[in-house]
């Protein structure tokens, strides 16, 4: 009897302790996203009543309610087009299959579908552009960083050219950009479509130079300790860098790339609007030159994705970072 | 006559500066023998850091030379292994392989994997590390990681171990206990040791030749004690010995009458001179120790003065 009633203060205590722990979760849960969502919600209701006061040409300014409109049209008129893309392609198969039944040896094409690229296509262009764009830069920027923090010598001979180029906006290198493409990209059989090469080279070019600078500081930055230590031990200069070297400047590397990605994310939809390449910039001109009621909405939408997009990245690279850092303790922002 | 095995002759090292050349050492000169445990002792700034650093290949001197086993040093290498005073570890790297780097590097010729994992293994339990192989530098304390240093450089058997300071980040407790290690590892494998310290009674108990330097800069070497104390050596039992209290006292003297701490001289009165040593020596443990020994010289002078 004693043993029960035990058991059941026990058990109650189980549950008191529980219920008290589930609160103060709930409690920390609120107070980090109280805030965050209190300002997100201030925000849009100003948003919606400053928007209530412009009027344009193209009609009145979007407000909250109108993007969100607009997003779903978007994403209907996405499915819409895929719809019809699959209907073509099986219209073709039919076709085809009917010609084959007929005559075995019949050559059969399929030609791939050429409608209009949705939203959706476009971030998806996009995504791939930067993503190949920032490849390129960091795979030269990393190991040029190293080569220029481990040398004093390397350093003051690169660095006037950093210094020159890093503040060139990527509109004056695009003309540039595009002529080198044209002239020199020239196969039958391309990988890549000339204006994908042109927007990622132009993002690379504009990206690589805060993964150059801060990979210098971080390589130049490291313990003269563990300098010595490597000295003493004679280690191979390969061996230095990947013991050594390249550890010590993680985070730095990676507070470089996470400019570095986030200025190329920037360059590329300027470079976009201005070379009409396909990616999130042209619909953004090709809304603005379309001119219908329903532009301003959807070029809102485009400005809110490019935003939540450019965020996402980020924290993805913070993931990676954390990933590969050895520092599990460090606070990484 | 027989060379040295260790042979420092007349060097000397001017550094560059915005203004004139700064000259830190002005021919020092010093043999040492095989197995001899050697300590530098010297006000803060005389270049004991220097000379050990042109020791290890480090620095070049811009006079005179190094001469190790009948070669002279003009780089630095694993057979002059240096434990530097905070450690050094690579904080990416656990215990384990901390010492695995300096191993594989020494051994990459003669030792097989197999070999190579006892090897490492052994060195950490010379230095009592052997239950934390697999954490990192940034998971274990202070004194710890000081062991894991000195057993990388054991790992390396160098020729010379240099130690710049090995105890001064400690606690006094663990100092005296890393010193017991270290003497009794040093009894056993007979390695050539330079050390350099703050602390005057470590110096006597652990050395067989003290090194006094004079104050910088153009710093050279003021005295040379040599230590005979019978091994091995015991601190409680020398603590009341005359002997030991003989030689620490001839090292008091030398730093606290004849080399009085350059920051001090300006100012004649005790206390003047005590207030002055606190201020400008905030902080670590070790500079608390300089602190204290600097009140022990005070002392001995007012009974001599009496
Ligand atoms: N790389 C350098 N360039 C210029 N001056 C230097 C350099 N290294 C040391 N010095 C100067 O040489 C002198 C001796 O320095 P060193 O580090 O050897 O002193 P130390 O005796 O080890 O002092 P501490 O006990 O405080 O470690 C100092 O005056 C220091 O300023
Ligand atoms: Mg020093």
């Amino acid at each position: 009897m004693t043993d029960l009633a035990a058991i059941f203060r026990n058990e109650q205590g189980i549950a008191r302790f529980s219920i008290s722990q589930l609160s103060s979760i709930a409690r920390t849960v609120g107070k980090t996203l109280a805030l965050p969502l209190a300002g997100i919600l201030i925000f849009l209701m100003l948003w919606q009543g400053v928007a209530n006061n412009i009027n344009t040409s193209l009609g009145q300014f979007p407000g909250p309610v109108q993007v969100w409109e607009q997003s779903k049209g978007l994403l209907a008129e996405h499915q819409r087009e895929r719809k019809k893309a699959a209907a073509f392609y099986q219209r073709q198969e039919d076709r085809n299959a009917k010609r084959l039944a007929k005559n075995p040896d019949a050559e059969v094409k399929i030609r791939s579908y050429t409608g209009k690229a949705t939203f959706l296509d476009q971030v998806i262009t996009s995504l791939y552009t930067v993503s190949f764009g920032f490849l390129i830069a960091t795979v030269i920027a990393v190991p040029l960083g190293i080569v220029c923090g481990l040398s004093e010598k390397v350093y003051q001979s690169v660095n006037p050219i950093i210094q020159t180029f890093k503040p060139v906006s990527p509109l004056a290198w695009l003309p540039l950009v595009t002529m080198v493409v044209s002239a020199l990209y020239v196969t039958d059989d391309p990988m890549f479509e000339k204006a994908f090469l042109t927007s990622a080279f132009t993002v690379a070019l504009c990206c690589l130079w805060p993964t150059v600078i801060n990979t210098t500081v971080g390589v130049t930055s490291i313990d003269r300790d563990l300098v010595n230590v490597s000295r003493v031990l004679q280690l191979p200069s390969l061996v230095h860098v990947r013991k050594i070297v390249i550890p010590s400047a993680i985070p730095m590397i990676f507070t470089g790339m996470r400019l570095s990605l986030a200025t190329g994310w920037m360059v590329l939809i300027a470079a976009e609007m201005l070379a009409q390449n396909p990616g999130l910039g042209k619909f953004i001109w090709d809304e603005f030159q379309n001119g219908s009621s329903d532009s301003l909405g959807r070029i809102m939408v485009a400005v809110v994705t490019i935003g939540l997009i450019g965020f996402l990245l980020d924290r993805l690279m913070l993931l990676l970072q954390k990933r590969i850092s050895w520092d599990k303790q460090a606070i990484l922002r | 006559m027989k060379n040295p095995y260790l042979e420092i002759s007349h060097i000397g090292i001017e550094f560059a500066t915005d203004g004139e050349p700064f000259r830190a050492l002005q021919d020092v000169d010093l043999s040492i023998d095989k197995g001899q445990f050697v300590s530098l002792i010297g006000h803060s700034g005389c270049g004991k850091s220097t000379v050990l650093n042109i020791i290890a290949g480090l620095y070049e001197a811009s006079e005179g030379g190094v001469i190790l086993e009948g070669r002279e040093v003009d780089k630095p290498g694993p057979d002059r292994a240096v434990v530097f005073q905070n450690h050094a570890l690579l904080p990416w790297l656990t215990v384990y392989q901390n010492v695995e780097l300096a191993v594989k590097r020494v051994f990459r010729k003669t030792k097989n994997k197999a070999e190579m994992h006892e090897w490492i293994e052994h060195n950490l339990s010379l230095v009592h590390m052997d239950h934390a192989l697999h954490k990192l530098p940034g998971e274990i304390s202070g004194g710890m990681k000081q062991r894991v240093g000195i057993a990388r450089c054991l790992a390396m058997q160098p020729k010379v171990l240099l130690m710049d300071e090995p105890f001064g980040a400690l606690d006094a407790l663990t100092r005296a206990h890393l010193q017991d290690s270290l003497m009794e590892i040093q009894t056993s494998l007979g390695n050539t040791v330079i050390m350099i310290t703050h602390d005057v009674d470590e110096a006597v108990l652990l050395s067989d030749r003290i090194v006094m330097m004079t104050n910088g800069p153009a710093a050279t070497i003021g005295e040379i004690l040599d230590v005979n104390l019978p091994r091995p050596r015991d601190r409680l039992a020398l603590a009341e010995d005359a002997d030991f209290i003989h030689y620490r006292q001839q090292v008091l003297e030398f730093l606290y009458d004849k080399q009085k701490n350059p920051q001090i001289e300006k100012k004649p009165t005790d206390s003047a001179r005590k207030l002055q040593e606190v201020a400008c020596k905030p902080a670590s443990s070790q500079d608390d120790a300089a602190v204290d020994t600097g009140k022990t010289t005070t002392g001995t002078d007012k009974t001599r003065a009496a």
